[in-house]
C-alpha cells in the first residue's frame, strides 16, 4: 500500500514537472517568436546557434532548456541556456574548464561589464593583449544574464566575433589577406610588406595557430595564395591579421634584413640537444611547467644555469669562431627577393 | 533612430593599464544613458578600429579619438582603419588644434552614418580638465593664487600639432589668469620639463603631462626628467621639492574623471542627442554643472 502510494506521488511529482515544462516551453516559443523578432539579425543568429535551434526539433530543445539546459562553447567559454517562468532565457556564462564546479565555488558576476576586467590578465596574473589567446582566466560566473547582457559579455571577452561569425555564416565575411594588410600599414610597420611568403608563414605558425590564438585564421598570402599552416579549429574566423601579428612582423622584418652568417660553437651532443629542448620549451610556453629539481629536462633552470656557466662569457653571449668570408654569402641572404 | 559612441584609444600591448582610462570614461557615459550603446576600440587592443563599427547596432555612430592632438593617428590611422569612404583631413577645417567634426559612411559596414570628431586633447573643454587635474592633485578647488602650472607634452613627434594642442590650452588657461604663471614645457624640446623649475618663479608649480594614459612616459620618464625621484620605482612625494621649487605632480590628465565629459562634448557638437548628459556628467565628474 505504502509503496503505491510514493509511486503515485512520484508519478504525480513527474506530471507536474512535465506539465511546467510544457507550460515553460510555449512561453519561450512564445517569447522566441515575438521578442527575438524585434532583435538584430546579427544577435538573434547567436541566440538562436546557442540554444542549437538549427539543429534539433523544437520539441527536443524546449525541453533541453526547460530541464538542463542547452550547452555550448565559443573559445573558451561556456554558455548556458536556460528558460525563465516568463519564457525569455537566462544564460550562465563561464570557463568552460569550470563547467563541473558549482556557482557557489565561483566569484560570481551579474554585470557584463565586468567581462573587460575578467579576460585583461591570465590566471598568472600576466596581461593578455590578444583576447583570443587560449589564456582565459578561470575561477568565475555570470550565474544568470538575459539575452541582451549575455552577448555583451560575450563581446567584451572576445570582441567582434559574433559580428564576424555572423557575417561567414550569411557567406559575406570580409576576408583582408597579408599583403593588403600589411601594404596599408605606414608609419614604423611599413616595413612589414617586404616579408617573403615563406616568411609570413613563419608569422602564422608562430602566432595564429589554435595553441597561440583560438580565431581559426580565414586569411592567406594573399587571395591566390594558401599559406599551408593549419587554419585551427575555432569557431569563430580570424579575418586579418592582427595588431599582435603586425608588431611581431615589424621586428622580423628588421631581424629578417640581416644576412645569415656561419658560427663554430664547441658543445658535447647532450648540450646541443638541451639547447634544442630550451628553444621547444620556450616556444610552448612550458617553462613555468618544468620542477625545481627535474635535471633530467633540458630546460630545467638548474640545467639552463650549468650551461651558463660553462659555455657563456661573463657578460652571457656564446663565444662563437664565425667563419671568414662566409657572411654575405649565405643560403639565406635572398630570402627577400 | 538609435545611436552609438565609439571611443578609439591607442592601448597597449604591454601595459594593461594604457586602457583603462577609455574604459573609466566609456562607463560614465554609458551610465549617463546619452547613448543606446557605448563601445571602446583600440589601436592595440580589441576590438581593433577595423572592426569596431560591426560590433555596434545603432544607425548612428559618434566616433570620438582619445588622443591628445591632431595628427598620424585621428588624420591617418583611425579614418583609414574605419574605412571611412571618402575622408579628408580638410573636412575638419582645422588650424591643428580646432578639428571639429564630419559625416561619412564606412565601407565594411552598411546602412550606418560615421560622425568622426576631433580628438578631446584639442577640444576646449579640455583646458577646464587640465584645471580640474591640478585642483586634484593639490586638494584644492581653488588653487591658483600662488601657483604656477606646467603643461607638459611630448613635443617633436611626427607633425606638428602635438605642440599646437599644449600651447593651445596652456595659451587658454593663462588667458584666465586663475594661476600666476603658465607654460608649455616638453619632454623632447625646448622648453624642456627636465628644468621645469627654472621656468617658474612661483614657489609651487603644478605639472600636468597631456598624455591620455598613465605609462612610461608619464610614470618613469617625466618624474625622474624633473628630479622628483631618482628611480621611478621608488615612487615621488606630492608636491616634491627640487630646487626650491614645490613640485604637484599630477600625472597624465587623461585619468581625470572630468574627460569624459570632453567625450561627451565632442560627441554633442557632431550631432549626438546627449539630452542633460552633459550638465549631469559634468556635475558627477567634479566639474561645473552647467558651465
Amino acid at each position: 500500500m505504502q509503496s503505491s502510494l510514493s509511486e503515485s506521488l512520484a508519478g504525480a511529482a513527474r506530471l507536474a514537472q512535465t506539465v511546467g515544462e510544457s507550460v515553460r516551453a510555449v512561453a519561450g516559443f512564445y517569447h522566441e517568436r515575438t521578442a527575438w523578432r524585434e532583435l538584430p539579425d546579427q544577435r538573434r543568429a547567436f541566440l538562436r546557434w546557442v540554444e542549437g535551434a538549427d539543429e534539433r526539433n523544437v520539441a527536443d530543445r524546449y525541453a533541453a532548456l526547460a530541464r538542463e539546459g542547452v550547452t555550448r562553447r565559443w573559445g573558451q567559454l561556456l554558455l548556458t541556456a536556460t528558460l525563465a517562468t516568463d519564457g525569455s532565457r537566462r544564460y550562465d556564462l563561464r570557463h568552460e574548464a569550470d563547467a563541473e564546479r558549482g556557482v557557489g565555488d565561483l566569484t560570481t558576476h551579474d554585470d557584463p561589464l565586468d567581462a573587460r576586467h575578467i579576460a585583461t590578465n591570465d590566471d598568472d596574473g600576466r596581461y593578455r593583449p590578444l583576447k583570443t589567446a587560449p589564456t582565459l582566466r578561470t575561477g568565475w560566473v555570470f550565474p544568470s544574464l538575459t539575452a541582451q547582457q549575455v552577448v555583451q559579455a560575450v563581446d567584451f571577452f572576445y570582441p567582434a566575433t559574433v559580428a564576424n561569425w555572423y557575417r561567414e555564416r550569411e557567406g559575406d565575411l570580409d576576408v583582408t589577406h597579408w599583403r593588403e594588410t600589411a601594404e596599408r600599414q605606414t608609419g614604423i610597420y611599413d616595413i612589414v610588406d617586404e616579408l617573403s611568403g615563406e616568411q609570413v608563414e613563419w608569422l602564422a605558425e608562430s602566432c595564429c595557430v589554435d595553441s597561440q590564438c583560438l580565431k581559426r585564421r580565414m586569411w592567406d598570402e594573399d587571395e591566390d595564395t594558401e599559406l599551408d599552416v593549419p587554419r585551427g579549429d575555432g569557431a569563430f574566423p580570424c579575418r586579418e591579421p592582427c595588431s599582435l601579428v603586425i608588431a611581431a612582423a615589424r621586428k622580423w622584418a628588421v631581424f629578417e634584413g640581416e644576412s645569415e652568417r656561419e658560427y663554430t660553437f664547441t658543445l658535447t651532443p647532450s648540450e646541443k640537444g638541451q639547447l634544442e629542448e630550451i628553444l621547444d620549451a620556450v616556444a610552448d610556453g612550458r617553462v613555468d611547467e618544468i620542477r625545481e629539481a627535474d635535471v633530467f629536462d633540458g630546460a630545467n633552470r638548474y640545467r639552463a644555469r650549468w650551461l651558463r656557466a660553462k659555455r657563456a662569457a661573463e657578460d652571457g653571449t656564446l663565444p662563437a669562431v664565425e667563419a671568414d668570408g662566409t657572411g654575405d654569402e649565405a643560403d639565406g641572404a635572398d630570402a627577400d627577393d | 533612430m538609435s545611436q552609438a559612441l565609439v571611443i578609439v584609444a591607442h592601448g597597449s600591448h604591454l601595459n594593461p593599464d594604457s586602457s583603462t582610462p577609455t574604459f573609466d570614461h566609456a562607463d560614465t557615459v554609458r551610465a549617463s544613458g546619452a547613448f543606446d550603446e557605448v563601445r571602446e576600440a583600440f589601436w592595440k587592443e580589441e576590438p581593433s578600429f577595423r572592426e569596431v563599427l560591426r560590433t555596434v547596432e545603432a544607425d548612428e555612430v559618434y566616433v570620438v579619438p582619445l588622443f591628445v592632438s591632431e595628427g598620424y593617428f585621428t588624420e591617418q590611422v583611425i579614418p583609414r582603419e574605419l574605412r571611412l569612404d571618402g575622408w579628408d583631413v580638410e573636412q575638419w577645417d582645422s588650424d591643428g588644434t580646432s578639428a571639429d567634426h564630419t559625416t561619412l559612411t564606412a565601407r565594411d559596414v552598411e546602412g550606418k552614418t560615421v560622425h568622426y570628431c576631433g580628438p578631446v586633447g584639442t577640444h576646449d573643454a579640455m583646458s577646464d580638465v587640465i584645471v580640474q587635474r591640478a585642483e586634484s592633485v593639490t586638494g584644492d578647488a581653488d588653487v591658483g593664487d600662488g601657483f604656477g602650472l606646467a603643461v607638459v607634452g611630448h613635443g617633436t613627434e611626427r607633425n606638428e600639432n602635438s605642440a599646437k594642442a599644449i600651447h593651445y590650452h596652456a595659451d587658454r588657461i593663462r588667458e584666465t589668469g586663475r594661476f600666476d604663471e603658465v607654460e608649455a614645457l616638453f619632454m623632447d624640446e625646448e622648453p624642456e620639463v627636465d628644468d621645469v623649475a627654472e621656468f617658474f618663479e612661483s614657489d609651487d608649480v603644478v605639472v600636468v603631462p597631456l598624455f591620455i594614459a598613465d605609462g612610461f612616459h608619464t610614470q618613469e620618464d617625466i618624474p625622474e626628467d624633473m628630479g622628483i625621484t631618482d628611480d621611478y620605482r621608488m615612487g615621488y612625494d606630492v608636491p616634491t621639492a627640487v630646487d626650491g621649487t614645490n613640485i604637484w605632480y599630477a600625472g597624465a590628465v587623461g585619468t581625470e574623471p572630468l574627460m569624459a565629459d570632453v567625450v561627451l562634448e565632442r560627441a554633442a557638437e557632431a550631432g549626438a542627442d546627449v539630452g542633460d548628459a552633459i550638465v549631469r556628467v559634468r556635475s558627477e565628474t567634479g566639474g561645473v554643472a552647467g558651465d
